[in-house]
């Protein structure tokens, strides 16, 4: 602690200076990493969408251990269920349940059903479910649930209702988070590969290839995405299979990611190449390759996270709209846009809002990932004002 | 300033070129030629289309030549003004395009126009009022807008609308004027119609645009002129829209470029969700029956209209602020 032993002979300065001297001292021994975590950690916000956004990753990892029911079963009977709220107590006594859905024929003859909060189903915690793997192993337990399988439909639980089908849109919405995130992480895979090695070139080599790729970015940049992302989903033959599909699609929402990335790095090197501590290096007789790996690449390794985590909320979107519109994922595939796929007109919306709740979490993980990925660009020049 | 403008117009032509080899390949992509799909069409309905017929179809499109002699004759004819024919909607693209095409663009231009005239003054608002509550309402409602897929807003506000006041908020037109002649009770129908799809597409661009003159205002605020400004003894309000303002509005004249595309891109899933008879709408059906000569003419189209609306405001910027057209000399 060099500073802090300097500040030793004036004893007489105010204990908070001594404590301010001593945290500066601090921040002149931290590593790049170090100082960026402290600069993102004060961003509260930031920090918070972060969090949110892991519990969306823990959905992903244990989606099925979260669900309740099997999101592919399909049970005529129990067409458009209300929600049945978890609820934490019973009077004043703790006591995991939900009502009791009873149901009756309206005037049209019509299956409605209503909560009886007289009658109640009792939730267990870890209860016994439809089989599903998760790490390589054969599991049955679930988060919580009712448990005997083979319930009615009066007995079951659907904690966020149902859609046309009988399906119970909760379980089907952790299945659906996997697959639009994992659709989000592809993708961003595929715009880091392109994006980062295109615009190294165009920053390393500059001139022509420079010109060129970055007068490319600006054309493709141009275009209207939806009418050409419909245009391309349009041409896939809706006879493909699940995971062919989806590769497409990946492939669609990476189109214009990369070109963003491409720019940020090249930016980011050109501005790099005039700094001292680069020039120190080549005085020093560093290699190329040393010289970009070693001391160019970390100082905007935050950049590229940054610009991929607004990518990653981009594509989201992207999914989601493509498969609104019948033109991305299509079932049998679950995802956010093939959920909400379900409520496409307002007559079924009115007829079961809650058809709309995938929507929420679309935008609860959208606006995260933009408020993250602003903290990450916020933190990412430590050394700013 | 000549340099300038020799520059942009030879990247605005490439950039033509290249969307319209794009919307080529996407013509292109989906397997077998289109005019077997239409034989199964016609097949299906019962017509029955001889051998010959289907021959001189392809004879006519082209479809026995190369790649690249399909592409020169397809481009020839665009430029000619044939767009080829709707199979869809069994009528020439052109004239299904020029059937919606006046609610596409009042619904475009009301867009563009909320925009400008609710981003620009809470923009100025929130940067001269930085911190404040009304800033706080206007960062939040912006990050609302951004992180809301379009169509999603739609329908919430449409049900939102239909469940309070029992106006069902879609179509342009209520029935019995729709094949009416102009009238001034249609047109206040049809400008009732508008509202709703006009603040759910301008939303997202509202946002946008909220933040980037924000960010300019606040940038410009900082600087030693105003405080000179300030020093002469200018009232608060000369200060800010005598220069700060009219700097920080630069960028949007670019941004109403890139707005475009946007509003392209939101029609098209907005008059789906809401059953707006715009060229969106037709578009989509023309994608799903895998209608290729519409789709592709409204992709080629929409991808032009967003080269030459870039090209324009280029130009517009570089005349309003000469250092633009010098730092590129």
């Amino acid at each position: 602690m060099v500073a802090g032993s300097q500040t030793g002979p004036q004893a007489d300065t105010p204990g908070a200076l001594v404590e301010d001297i001593e945290a500066e001292g601090e921040i002149e021994v931290m590593s790049q990493r170090q100082l960026i975590w402290r600069r993102f950690r004060r961003h509260r916000l930031a920090m918070a969408a972060t969090v949110v956004v892991a519990l969306f990753y823990l959905i992903v990892i244990f989606s099925d251990f979260l669900a309740t029911n099997d999101p592919e079963d399909i049970e005529a009977a129990r067409q458009y269920t209300p929600p049945q709220w978890l609820r934490l107590f019973d009077g004043w006594k703790p006591d995991l349940h939900v009502c009791k859905l009873v149901g009756k024929r309206d005037e049209f003859l019509r299956k409605v059903y209503e909560a009886d909060c007289d009658q109640k189903v009792d939730v267990q915690i870890f209860a016994k479910g439809y089989e599903y793997s998760l790490f390589g192993l054969k599991l049955d337990r679930h988060l919580f649930g009712v448990n005997d399988p083979e319930v009615t439909a009066e007995d079951a639980i659907f904690i966020l209702g149902t859609d046309v089908q009988g399906r119970d849109l909760y379980s089907r919405l952790m299945r659906g988070t996997r697959l639009s995130l994992l659709i989000g992480l592809t993708g961003i895979f595929i715009s880091l590969v392109v994006g980062t090695s295109l615009g190294a070139v165009s920053g390393f080599y500059g001139g022509f290839v420079d010109n060129l790729i970055q007068r490319s970015i600006e054309i493709i940049r141009s275009i209207p995405t939806v009418p050409l992302y419909l245009g391309l989903a349009a041409a896939f033959p809706a006879d493909w299979s699940v995971e062919r599909r989806f590769f497409a699609i990946t492939i669609v929402v990476s189109l214009f990611a990369w070109t963003e990335l491409a720019r940020v790095v090249r930016g980011r090197y050109l501005a790099m190449r005039q700094e001292d501590f680069v020039t120190a290096a080549i005085t020093a007789g560093a290699s190329q390759r040393r010289i970009i790996f070693r001391h160019m690449l970390p100082s905007f390794y935050s950049h590229i996270i940054a610009a991929s985590t607004l990518n990653l909320a981009f594509m989201v979107i992207s999914e989601t709209t493509l498969s609104f519109l019948g033109l991305g994922l299509l079932p049998p595939a679950i995802s956010y846009g093939t959920l909400l796929f379900t409520a496409q007109n307002i007559q079924t919306v009115a007829l079961a809002p809650w058809l709309l709740i995938p929507g929420i979490f679309v935008v609860v993980l959208v606006l995260s990932l933009n408020f993250m990925g602003d903290g990450i660009r916020d933190a990412a020049d430590p050394y700013g004002s | 300033m000549l340099a300038f403008f020799v520059r942009r117009v030879i990247y605005a032509i490439i950039a033509m070129w290249a969307v319209s080899v794009i919307s080529f390949v996407i013509i292109n992509l989906p397997a077998g030629d289109f005019v077997t799909t239409y034989i199964a069409t016609q097949l299906a309905t019962g017509n029955l289309i001889l051998e010959d017929e289907a021959e001189s179809l392809r004879e006519f499109y082209g479809l026995n030549d190369p790649v690249y002699v399909q592409y020169a004759k397809w481009m020839t004819r665009i430029l000619q003004g044939q767009l080829g024919f709707s199979f869809e909607f069994e009528a020439p693209v052109r004239t299904v395009l020029g059937m919606n095409l006046l609610n596409t663009v009042l619904l475009g231009a009301g867009a563009v126009l909320f925009i400008w005239t609710v981003a620009i003054p809470i923009g100025i608002y929130s940067a001269v009022k930085q911190y404040s509550p009304g800033d706080y309402i206007a960062t939040f409602f912006g990050f609302l807008g951004l992180g809301i897929p379009d169509f999603l807003i739609a329908l919430v506000m449409a049900w939102v609308i239909f469940d309070t006041t029992g106006f069902l908020a879609t179509d342009l037109y209520s029935a019995g004027y729709r094949t009416a002649p102009w009238s001034l009770a249609k047109i206040w129908d049809l400008a009732k119609h508008l509202v709703l799809p006009v603040v759910i597409l301008g939303t997202a661009g509202t946002a946008t645009l909220v933040r980037i003159t924000r960010a300019n205002l606040l940038d410009e605020l900082k600087k030693p002129y105003v405080t000179t400004a300030r020093a002469k003894g200018l009232t608060e309000w000369q200060i800010i829209m005598k220069y700060p303002v009219r700097y920080a509005l630069n960028p949007v004249i670019s941004l109403t470029a890139y707005i475009l595309p946007f509003i392209i891109s939101g029609s098209v899933v907005l008059s789906y969700v809401l059953d707006l008879p715009t060229i969106g709408r037709d578009f989509l059906r023309a994608l799903t029956a895998q209608d290729i000569y519409l789709s592709g003419a409204v992709i080629l189209f929409s991808g032009w209209l967003t080269i030459i609306g870039t090209f324009g405001s280029d130009l517009l910027l570089a005349w309003v602020d000469p250092r633009i057209r010098l730092e590129e000399d």
